[in-house]
């Protein structure tokens, strides 16, 4: 059976140009990029060639504004304890009730120990309110860290607008920009952002590489302390095959910004319509108009997404939830929850995020099968018979 | 992903004896959209009054709560009532092979259903039962002591994360940990054998209040409203607090504040509890 896979958000295909530039880095060119001698020194031209790829991708100014790390996750993590240690005076930060859990966790573990949070809250279609960015700010913030784009529904924050109003403030902004990566164009040299996160898995990169992004002058302090790699700003042998491809992935990803959101906006608006045309009593979680080009958040009421999901496995069909039985925690999606989406909805929500790789038949192909799918498990359900 | 059994994935996928019964003799109904899965089941008894001819059920859940269900109707067909009443949570999982640990809770929901189904039929009114049985010890879920006890025995429970998948107790917001703690103390027999303080008994359980919510809304509220081109939509309860948006033409209607008041929230209390206050999104 052939893997229809629109689940991008979660995690993507290893480019197979990424594969082949990754390749000699094995067996072959297997030298400590920090040793005197040429066979590893070579291997140190290699990653300066793919930190100034990671920084071409994302605008930065310079190629030294970038630090490898192992993940999204310790991105944003060293982000945020990175900055508020450098400011020690400060104990306030910001962020939103929709981050991913490795922004959200971190800032909330900081809350019980010593600092005050503030979580802002967003409305039904997922936006936040500016105004009340401006009121919570004040001179004791340390940090505000605001996703680019929420990995759940899309919906993408006017972050150069928050970092606006965060730099006259007086405060440092740090985003969480792991989704919004290669599916929209960025650029630092223009924007106030001072930190950004990004995770080299979900742009066509292997698993277990990332990068942060420090704007030259902000105070940063290291999160994983040890030796000298990455100007003594993240300690660790260099994972050489991973970083050089990631920056063979931000390459490829700034070659092919245009056909994602073209082409595949057209595939996920597509697959949106019909199905949501195609199946009552559907709502579509997020705004509408301010979304990355590759997420569809639809919810099916009166369904339940575990069940959804399990009938979409029997096609090959590769998706993910926002429903409780998905996380195993028992209660929805802390975003569905935070959008006031009401329970009816938010336990049937389910997300389709396509990527370049995804085909015409693959949304074909899901067109025609989920319909009957949310038919039969209405069918079963005691909820909603009245739309059958 | 859940580690599922074949049976398991068979019943799910071919769902037994899924719909509803003219005129049956015992209907049960546990659980409700809000928590995410609900069930509704009903049986008939054969000529002679004897034994269970047909089962039925409708859920609204994962796969693992409609498996349980369908593995219910196939287990007590032709089984009398006293026979049917003895049917644990156990014996649902050991039908479909054994259920993931945190799925549990699928089996139990289907042998409240069944228990519910029982009493409607000896024309015990179950709900208010269950509420004179116990004290809820887990909001969140609706969950009381009296429950959780019978649940922890038969089951042999031994920590809150076996209570919460078990019974979904303490799956939420968590606060009701220590009292669970106590409890399987209690059940155990390590503790000294105190009770957990006393609690307000009159109060509705979770889902029997969220259930006369979503109940009321439809049936009282929303039929007017929309007769105006308006609609109504319930996003959340906390406590006594319901919390609404209105749509269509009501959502810029100047006097939506009025029909909150008067008509949505008037109507609550009368139906469900004089406690509830109503606000907008």
């Amino acid at each position: 059976m052939k893997t229809i896979y629109l689940d991008n958000n979660a995690t993507t295909k290893v480019d197979e140009e990424v594969f082949e530039e990754m390749k000699p880095y094995f067996c072959e060119l297997y030298g400590n990029p920090s040793s005197m001698h040429t066979f590893g020194g070579q291997v140190h031209k290699k990653i300066d060639e793919a930190r100034a790829r990671v920084a071409e991708l994302i605008g930065a100014a310079d190629p030294s504004e970038i630090i490898f790390t192992s993940c999204g996750s310790e991105s944003d993590n060293a982000a945020i304890t990175g900055v508020i240690k450098s400011n020690p005076n400060k104990k306030h930060i910001v962020t939103t009730k929709v981050e991913h859990p490795a922004v959200r966790n971190m800032c909330r573990y900081l809350a019980k120990n010593g600092y005050f949070l503030t979580e802002l809250g967003v409305d039904k279609e997922g936006m936040l309110d500016l105004d009340q960015l401006r009121e919570v700010v004040t001179d004791d913030t340390a940090l505000v860290t605001i996703m680019y784009a929420n990995n759940e529904t899309g919906v993408i924050f006017p972050i150069d607008e928050i970092a606006a109003i965060v730099k006259e403030k007086g405060s440092v902004f740090h985003t969480d920009a792991v989704q919004a990566v290669g599916k929209i164009p960025l650029d630092m040299k223009s924007a106030n952002i001072d930190l950004l996160a990004l995770s080299g898995h979900k742009l066509h990169a292997p698993k277990g590489v990332g990068a942060l992004y420090v704007k030259r002058g902000t105070k940063y302090s290291p999160f994983i302390i040890g030796g000298h790699q990455e100007h003594s700003r993240r300690g660790g042998t260099e994972n050489v095959p991973s970083l050089i491809g990631l920056g063979k992935a931000c390459e490829l990803a700034g070659a092919n910004i245009e056909y994602e959101n073209t082409e595949v906006r057209r595939l996920r608006d597509k697959l949106e319509d019909n199905l949501m045309r195609l199946a009552p009593d559907t709502r579509l979680n997020g705004r509408k108009d301010q979304r990355l080009p590759n997420t569809t958040n639809i919810s099916f009421e009166y369904v339940e997404g575990e069940a959804i999901l399990l009938l979409m496995n029997d096609f090959g069909i590769c998706a993910s939830s926002g429903s409780a039985c998905t996380s195993g925690s028992l209660e929805p999606s802390h975003v569905m929850r935070a959008m006031g989406v009401p329970f009816t909805a938010a336990h049937g929500s389910t997300r389709f995020s396509l990527s370049r790789y995804n085909t015409e038949s693959d949304v074909d192909l899901v067109i025609e099968k989920l319909p009957p799918i949310i038919k039969r498990l209405r069918e079963i359900s005691p909820f909603g018979r009245d739309n059958l | 992903m859940w580690d599922y059994t074949d049976k398991v994935r068979d019943h799910f996928l071919n769902p037994r004896n899924v719909g509803e019964i003219e005129a049956p003799d015992g209907v049960g109904e546990v659980g409700s959209l809000a928590c995410g899965d609900a069930l509704k089941f009903m049986f008939k008894l054969d000529n002679e009054k004897r034994k269970i001819a047909i089962a039925k059920f409708q859920t609204f859940g994962c796969a693992s709560a409609i498996a349980s269900s369908s593995a219910l109707t196939e287990i007590i067909l032709g089984m009398t009532v006293e026979e049917a009443e003895r049917v644990t949570n156990q014996d649902i999982a050991d039908f479909l092979g054994g259920l993931p640990q945190e799925k549990m809770h699928c089996s139990v929901m289907g042998r409240e259903a069944l228990e519910a189904a029982i009493a409607d039929y000896r024309g015990e009114a179950p709900a208010e039962k269950k509420e004179l049985e116990g004290n809820i010890v887990c909001t969140c879920f609706g969950v009381t002591d009296v429950e959780l006890k019978r649940v922890i025995k038969e089951n042999n429970l031994k920590s809150i994360e076996d209570v919460t998948n078990f019974t979904k107790a303490g799956g939420a917001c968590g606060t009701c940990h220590p009292d669970l703690a106590k409890i399987l103390a209690e059940v155990s027999g390590e503790a000294e054998k105190t009770l957990p303080a006393e609690k307000p008994t009159k109060k509705l359980s979770n889902i029997k209040k969220m259930q006369l919510i979503q109940e009321t809304i439809e049936r009282e509220i929303r039929p007017s409203l929309r007769a105006d081109g308006g609609d109504i939509e319930l996003i959340d309860i906390e406590g006594d607090k319901v919390i609404v948006a209105f749509r269509g033409v009501c959502s810029h209607c100047p006097s939506s504040e009025i029909t909150l008041k008067e008509n949505v929230e008037k109507k609550l209390k009368e139906f469900v509890t004089d406690d509830i206050i109503v606000v907008e999104e």
